[in-house]
């Protein structure tokens, strides 16, 4: 079904509501007078509750019977306490008043078997897939030693980076900067990417990362003022799953430009295929929304009509792109690839990643 | 100056901004729900602002951030009365209320220490606020020069508190600390990820403690239980009279006292990445430090409640400075605050980089809401200080099921996980030992408050610094030698030996009488072999995860060295020594309950809640409480019981909060609230 169909679909079961509520019910649940609990596995302070409270009051007018939308949030062990907790649910308890929302730091433990992960994301129900971008950047003197995008003179650099972790997001930016030849040197122990952007304007790190979302907030200004230049976006992916320039920084290279640029970077074997997927795994759909494992066609259909109405509310544009950035807020059958996509890496980048982790940061897996 | 052509004419629109009915109507809201939820320990500003975020949507800012600002503000004001009346920190900026706050209410002055404690409040917020009218235009540059040199040391400052309140024996004081560091790094390393103390098997521990439980664990289940088995009122008199003119009075008197505070208070809460534990404690042994009767603190001394009081409604001032400054949250409940603000209205306000250039006016509204807000908290706590002072008459037997019940219940909301009342309990078994045998328990606070910051702030400098004295050796020393780097020094010199010398004559915990050997010599092989077993296991940390080997194993082994040195005094001196301390002495001579069956009440409502989870423990323990230990008869025992559950209830549901499981609940679906 297209989305406009789905749309129409959705619009002519809202008007059904209104005239007949009793006929609805086959197709759309009825959450009036209900209480929606949506789990975040992460603490009160992160991305991810940015935007599941973004998401709640806007779901909760969606939604049939404006049931209340309350963000619960479970944090503990990087989110696979939380994840292995609803791995634990099943749909008939809840008759779809529980919805979970995974993010990147969800899907790196499990493609990487890190051995607590005790959830399957393939029992899962995913209703929203909400894509986001990085951008790395530098010092303005650093950058401008760039002989335009190749990035070979960097090479003589030392960099300091303040990093949550190798086996975290990082990892994306810390590989990619490996291939690019930096010598790149993470301290570890901060406890947000806020706090590596605070660490880089105190000079004491020399490279950094934002999503697009905090670049957009906290790094423009720096750039603005004159003391921080981006080096380049991840990018984004095209419909045939090319990377391509991130439509939030059309202007900004991205890094399969750099690596092409720079002799020592290539754009194909293990190690770029390897940074491509976890890219994919980690960015492009990086918070999705589920309902738990045995939720029925209804419960499916309700939910994703719901965000389908969010996304087409006349004000969505305006509203969505300083909090989540102009990034695909992928539903049905959209949102199943993008979950195919995000949680499947093939074994051989699974093979690299596990074993560059070992080699270059002492991190085992087992 | 382009600052004043700006700053000033903005400060005007902000007052026009503040002073609209409808704002004023949201403050005033604002601040009765953050009194309210101040006074429950365990609950502070996350907890309201959590409760307040769906309704932020769309809602027309200056009236969201009103009710926002009025919530944050008063948080610290009225968690005093926990900290005063029952000796509970009402929350982790009121720790160190306690020491003096809760000796003053035992002693009928309860409403004295209160309205002290109200008027220092009032004073820090509004010097808070109005020194944040000025800092906030050249503060950026300010707080970029704090980096992690300069945080270590302020964390080390900060430990260096452990010198005053270490007690009459230093080394216990000091051993003490080395436990709660040791609480501090179980769990995963920051650095490397390498388990200390932990096992994945026991996933619980791999998060490591939270504060809250440790806070409570330490300072309230001890206090609790000792009231419960001496069974009578918290205070043995009636409540003075014109206590609260009197406060007033103290605090008038140590005018200074409270200006120095609240200045400590701003720039601890400017300095992102501390956040606000430690500011009540360097509060506290700065009023110990400038004081010459020092004996008298820790047993009511009124210079103890109004330092640390004045200081943590400044650091909600101070801690404003990173959030609005740089989007970085100070702490858990600004970081609600962040994202909260970027539902008001249509997001155009955003906290940051950009909130100063864009929206001077907002952000000077905000500091005036944060004085506004101050004075009206105080104004309704010292009116109701008074009536709620007498809370401290009624017979403790008749409290003490409350407070258990609703320790349980905040103790569960920090890590939604049924081991969250085992390790409560395990806490409160360490403070209750601690208690008995004379170890500073604010030092085993401070020490874990701080021990992670110490642990990040000492890997991450060491490695920026050896990377740049690779660059150079002058850069390397450039970084680690700042002007402000020597300044701490010296302050956490002068503070570690003025703190020692007057340690020797501060009674923390009251006077407590030496006895046999046996006890304490039993207790201090315990905690021996505890940092035995950490520093093995410590030791046992694989080279490639170094850097969260070192941190755990060097504590440890200056802990042993510490108690082997305990160990050998012990030997050598006779009964009756100081280092004999035990407080069991007295307590049983004085015909008081025995310890075990009063903490085997507590033990069984935890135990039972594992079994049939919270609601139904609760009513079980309530109901043969009232009847066996308290002697109600039927009637009042069913109203006592109904009523704690109905309020916890009422509570769960208007914050949204769930109750602790037990297998009951694994084995058969239930509906709130028995689920």
């Amino acid at each position: 079904m297209g989305l406009s169909k789905r749309l129409l679909a959705s619009a002519i079961a809202a008007t059904m509501a209104l005239l007949t509520p009793n006929l609805t019910s086959a197709h759309m649940l009825d959450l009036s007078g209900k209480t929606v609990e949506w789990i975040i596995p992460f603490s009160e302070t992160g991305g991810s509750a940015k935007w599941a409270n973004f998401y709640a009051p806007l779901l909760s007018e969606a939604l049939p019977g404006e049931p209340t939308v309350v963000v619960k949030f479970m944090p503990g062990a990087g989110s696979t306490k939380g994840a292995n907790w609803f791995q634990e649910q099943d749909y008939a308890d809840s008759n779809g008043t529980l919805i979970f929302g995974s993010s990147g730091s969800t899907q790196f433990p499990y493609l990487l078997g890190d051995p607590r992960v005790q959830y399957e994301y393939r029992d899962w129900n995913v209703v929203l897939a909400s894509g986001t971008g990085g951008v790395a950047y530098l010092p303005t003197e650093l950058a401008d030693m760039m002989n335009g995008v190749d990035a070979s003179p960097l090479q003589g650099t030392d960099f300091i980076y303040g990093s949550q972790g190798a086996t975290r997001l990082d990892l994306v930016p810390l590989l990619a900067w490996e291939m690019l030849g930096l010598n790149v040197e993470p301290v570890f122990g901060i406890k947000g990417r806020g706090d590596g952007r605070l660490m880089f304007e105190r000079g004491e790190a020399n490279i950094d990362y934002q999503t697009s979302s905090s670049y957009l907030g906290g790094v423009v200004p720096l750039v603005e003022a004159g003391t921080a230049t981006p080096m380049m976006s991840w990018g984004a992916l095209d419909a045939d799953g090319n990377i391509v320039r991130d439509p939030t920084f059309p202007d900004m290279p991205t890094f399969k430009e750099l690596c092409e640029a720079t002799d020592s970077c290539e754009t194909s074997g293990e190690q770029w295929e390897a940074w491509k997927a976890f890219f994919i795994a980690g960015f492009p759909a990086q918070k999705m929304v589920f309902l738990p494992k045995g939720a029925s066609e209804d419960a499916i259909a309700t939910y994703t009509a719901a965000f389908e109405t969010v996304k087409a509310r006349s004000d969505f544009a305006e509203i969505s792109a300083s909090r989540l950035g102009k990034y695909p807020q992928i539903t049905g059958s959209g949102a199943a690839a993008a979950l195919d996509s995000a949680t499947n890496v093939p074994d051989e980048a699974r093979a690299f990643v596990v074993n560059w982790l070992q080699e270059r940061y002492g991190v085992s897996l087992n | 100056m382009e600052l004043t052509a700006t700053a000033l004419p903005a400060l005007g629109q902000a007052m026009e901004l503040t002073f609209q009915a409808n704002v004023m109507i949201h403050l005033v809201l604002g601040v009765v729900m953050g009194l309210c939820i101040g006074i429950f320990p365990g609950l502070g500003g996350i907890a309201g602002l959590s409760l307040l975020l769906p309704f932020m949507f769309g809602m027309e800012p200056m009236s969201g951030l009103a009710l926002m600002i009025g919530l944050v503000a008063v948080v610290p004001t009225s968690d005093t009365f926990a900290s005063v009346l029952m000796g509970i920190p009402g929350s982790s900026a009121s720790q160190a209320t306690v020491l003096d706050g809760f000796p003053l209410a035992k002693r009928g002055e309860a409403a004295r220490a209160l309205s002290a404690a109200f008027a220092s409040s009032l004073f820090g917020g509004l010097f808070g606020a109005f020194l944040l009218t000025f800092f906030i235009l050249i503060a950026r540059p300010i707080v970029l020069e704090f980096r992690t040199p300069e945080l270590l040391m302020i964390t080390a400052f900060g430990l260096s508190m452990v010198g005053i309140l270490a007690g009459r024996i230093a080394i216990k004081g000091i051993v003490a600390a080395g436990l709660g560091l040791l609480a501090g790094t179980v769990g995963e390393g920051d650095s490397a990820g390498a388990l200390r103390m932990a096992s994945y098997d026991l996933p619980y521990l791999t998060d490591g403690f939270k504060l809250v439980i440790v806070g409570l664990g330490i300072f309230a289940i001890p206090e609790i239980v000792a009231l419960l088995r001496q069974d009578r009122a918290i205070s043995d008199r009636q409540v003075l009279g014109g206590g609260w003119l009197a406060g007033a009075r103290d605090w008038l008197a140590n005018i200074w006292l409270s200006v120095r505070c609240s200045a400590i208070g701003v720039i601890v809460g400017v300095i992102p990445g501390l956040g606000g534990s430690v500011v009540d404690w360097i509060a506290y042994g700065h009023a110990v430090m400038t004081t010459r009767d020092t004996p008298s603190f820790g047993s009511g001394n009124i210079r103890g409640v109004i330092g640390p009081e004045s200081s943590n409604n400044a650091k909600e001032g101070g801690g404003l400075v990173p959030t609005l400054l740089f989007g970085i949250p100070g702490s858990g409940s600004m970081a609600i605050f962040i994202g909260a603000v970027a539902l008001l209205g249509s997001g155009q306000i955003e906290v940051g980089p950009s909130m100063i250039k864009n929206n001077l006016d907002v952000t000077d509204a905000i500091v005036w809401m944060l004085a506004l807000a101050n004075v009206v908290g105080t104004l309704i706590c010292i009116a109701a200080s008074g009536g709620i002072a007498r809370i401290t008459t009624i017979p403790f037997r008749l409290l003490a099921p409350f407070l258990f019940m609703i320790i349980a219940f905040a103790a569960f909301q920090s890590g939604q996980s049924i081991m969250d009342l085992v390790a409560l309990f395990g806490f409160g078994m360490i403070g209750i030992m601690l208690r008995r045998f004379d170890w500073s328990r604010p030092a085993f606070l401070i020490g874990f408050v701080l021990s992670n910051p110490a642990e990040t702030y000492t890997n991450q400098a060491v490695q920026i610094a050896a990377f740049r004295f690779r660059k150079s050796f002058e850069d390397g020393i450039d970084y680690l030698v700042s002007p402000i780097v020597i300044v701490l020094i010296i302050m956490t010199a002068v503070s570690v030996i003025l703190g020692l010398r007057q340690a020797r004559n501060m009674r923390s915990e009251g006077d407590v009488p030496s006895g046999a050997k046996r006890a304490p010599v039993l207790f201090l092989l315990v905690v021996l072999a505890y940092l035995l077993v950490a520093f093995v296991n410590a030791s046992l940390i694989p080279d490639h995860s170094a850097a969260d080997r070192v941190f755990p194993r060097f504590l440890a082994a200056v802990s042993i060295v510490g108690a082997l040195l305990l160990l050998v005094q012990m030997i050598r001196s006779p009964e009756g020594h100081p280092v004999f301390a035990d407080r069991e002495r007295v307590d049983r001579a004085e015909g008081m309950r025995g310890l075990w069956p009063t903490l085997s009440w507590f033990a069984g409502l935890l135990f039972l809640t594992t079994l049939t989870g919270f609601i139904i423990a609760l009513t079980v323990f309530l109901l043969t409480y009232f009847r066996l230990r308290a002697n109600q008869n039927w009637a009042g025992t069913l109203l006592l019981a109904g009523a704690g559950i109905l309020f916890i209830c009422t509570l769960a549901g208007i914050l949204n909060r769930e109750f602790p499981p037990g297998l009951l609940q694994e084995q058969v679906h239930l509906p709130w609230p028995l689920r």
